[in-house]
């Protein structure tokens, strides 16, 4: 038996909110979930009533019998939380959502990632409590506390390990920046982003600048699946799920950083996992949404999914590379996480599928396989392809 | 005590409440880093876990280890965080190896000066930082560069 999901499942519908600056939201989350979750069923023609499953990730507080009561959702089959945090869940919630209608379990699904960090708190702060056990002991007393420090650790030895440049980094920072700025939705939109700005922006943790990390937004985002046999009703092309991957390697939970293989965005296993389910390989993929919690984790996530060699980086990370429609690797289209909007990176399995229909506001032409890396470094991490008719 | 390396007002280590790692907090007060070791098969692991991942036994140990190690990776913090460190200035947190100890690898601070250079794979010495708060008193591992 060949156990796939490729073709069985396709995106009908997209959508999001208005993205906000990071407490500036005047909605609460919830409500913010149900605008993307209604924004995205109108796209995909269909009622809110007829969504029987809910899939999320990073412990998305919208809980979905909550959402179905608040739809009038007839039934609810599926309620799937993908365990993990930061976005390394975004593609596992579209591979479990699309699973569950492969097998049976239910028949339209929303993935959704709605955040409201004005009334629930930010991220990029250490913990404020006294006392701290686990984990975090090991590591908050020494100032190592935000998900940019955790990181930084693992980008630095990998920049150490290949010879990896600082311009390496500042060439995925200036392409999103370049993209957000044909994108009205891009909370970057107007603020354009060059060279002598990145070079004497501050220091956030070394190697990371200032516009090597990512925004913190409130918004929601949400997608529409469906049994790929519904998509000759859907009002825009389909975009079918090709595959997903999702998990880590050999004790990348190992805690205080101690996975034996450090350096890594953890994607060196999932990505052949990916590519076989697909059906396709690196030099297939038209365009490509790779998660920026830090551009370190892109750089990494690029050389794990075979786009360029690790000690090749300095010759490959080059802007122009990068930018729609005329590079030959158009990356985080939209502005992605740096420029666009940090919702977790649901915005970019948006943006993924836009790219199929040609609706991006820097679209690559005729763009068949559009693929998406989602939270690298922590673990579990996820990654998906979506495809266009013609590669079915 | 001399000057702590980072400013007062960070999260303070405390045993986990389920008692894993009570022997590595209780060592460092008494000036000695204790590792923990697979009592069936002598494999090291970190961070402490309820079970061997080498062989799966429930039998470990912790055992003192030389605080000696090297440099596996660093960082230079430049923003703070965390109110406590508003006017710290940079600092450096360095991730060292022990091959002592089958080379896990702890996270500490790099003590000298916040701006020098820091040669992957130096050699690094632990120096013990103990924080006398009468509630709840703990101490810190940092590193120094030898030679």
């Amino acid at each position: 038996m060949n156990r796939t999901l490729r073709g069985s499942v396709a995106v009908a519908g997209v959508g999001e909110t208005a993205y906000f600056k990071r407490g500036q939201s005047p909605d609460p989350e919830f409500k913010l979930a149900l605008k993307a979750i209604i924004t995205a069923c109108e796209d995909a023609g269909i009622s809110p009533r007829e969504v029987d499953g809910f899939a999320s990730y990073s412990n998305d507080r919208s809980d979905p019998s909550r959402l179905a009561a608040a739809l009038g959702c007839k039934e609810l089959r599926f309620a799937n939380m993908q365990w993990g945090g930061g976005g390394g869940g975004g593609s596992g919630a579209i591979g479990n959502a699309a699973a569950a209608i492969a097998g049976g379990l239910a028949e339209c699904v929303v993935v959704f990632r709605a955040l409201a960090q004005g009334q629930f708190g930010r991220f990029g702060q250490g913990p404020r409590r006294r006392a701290i056990f686990g984990e975090g002991a090991y590591t908050a007393p020494y100032g190592l506390m935000s998900p940019a420090q955790m990181f930084a650790m693992k980008v630095q030895r990998f920049m150490h390990e290949h010879g990896v440049g600082q311009e390496a980094l500042r060439a995925i920072s200036l392409a999103a920046y370049h993209h957000a700025q044909n994108n009205p939705r891009a909370v970057m939109h107007g603020r354009p982003l060059d060279e002598a700005t990145y070079n004497s922006s501050r220091w956030i943790v070394e190697p990371f600048h200032l516009y090597d990390c990512c925004l913190e937004n409130d918004g929601a985002a949400a997608m529409v699946l469906l049994p790929a046999e519904r998509a000759k009703d859907f009002p825009h092309a389909p975009a079918y799920l090709l595959g997903a991957a999702i998990g880590s390697h050999f004790r990348a939970g190992a805690s205080v950083h101690n996975t034996p293989d450090y350096a890594t965005s953890t994607f060196k296993t999932l990505a052949p996992r990916l590519y076989e389910m697909a059906g396709v390989g690196p030099g297939d993929v038209d365009v490509l949404q790779s998660y920026e919690n830090f551009t370190g984790g892109v750089l990494m996530s690029l050389v794990e999914h075979g786009f360029c060699p690790p000690d090749g980086c300095n010759e490959f990370f080059v802007k122009e590379r990068f930018l729609a429609p005329d590079g030959d690797l158009p990356l985080n289209t939209s502005g992605g996480n740096l420029a666009e909007c940090y919702m977790h990176g649901l915005g970019l399995n948006v943006e993924a599928v836009r790219q199929i229909r040609g609706q991006s506001s820097n679209p690559v032409p005729d763009a068949e396989v559009s693929m998406v890396i989602s939270g690298p470094m922590v673990t579990p991490v996820s990654c998906c392809i979506f495809g266009g008719e013609a590669t079915l | 005590m001399s000057a702590p390396y980072l400013a007062p007002g960070l999260p303070q280590p405390a045993p986990a409440p389920d008692g894993l790692d009570a022997p590595y907090w209780k060592g460092l007060a008494k000036g000695e880093l204790r590792l923990q070791r697979c009592r069936a098969c002598g494999g090291w692991q970190w961070g402490p876990e309820w079970i061997c991942h080498h062989c799966l036994s429930f039998d470990l140990g912790f055992e003192p280890v030389a605080p000696k190690g090297r440099i596996y990776s660093y960082e230079r913090v430049w923003h703070p965080v965390h109110p406590a460190l508003k006017d710290q200035g940079p600092y450096l947190v360095a991730l060292v190896e022990i091959p002592e100890a089958g080379s896990v690898r702890l996270v500490g601070n790099l003590l000298g000066d916040p701006h020098q250079a820091v040669p992957f794979g130096a050699p690094v010495e632990g120096v013990f930082e103990h924080h006398d708060d009468p509630d709840a008193p703990f101490t810190l591992l940092h590193w120094r560069l030898l030679n």
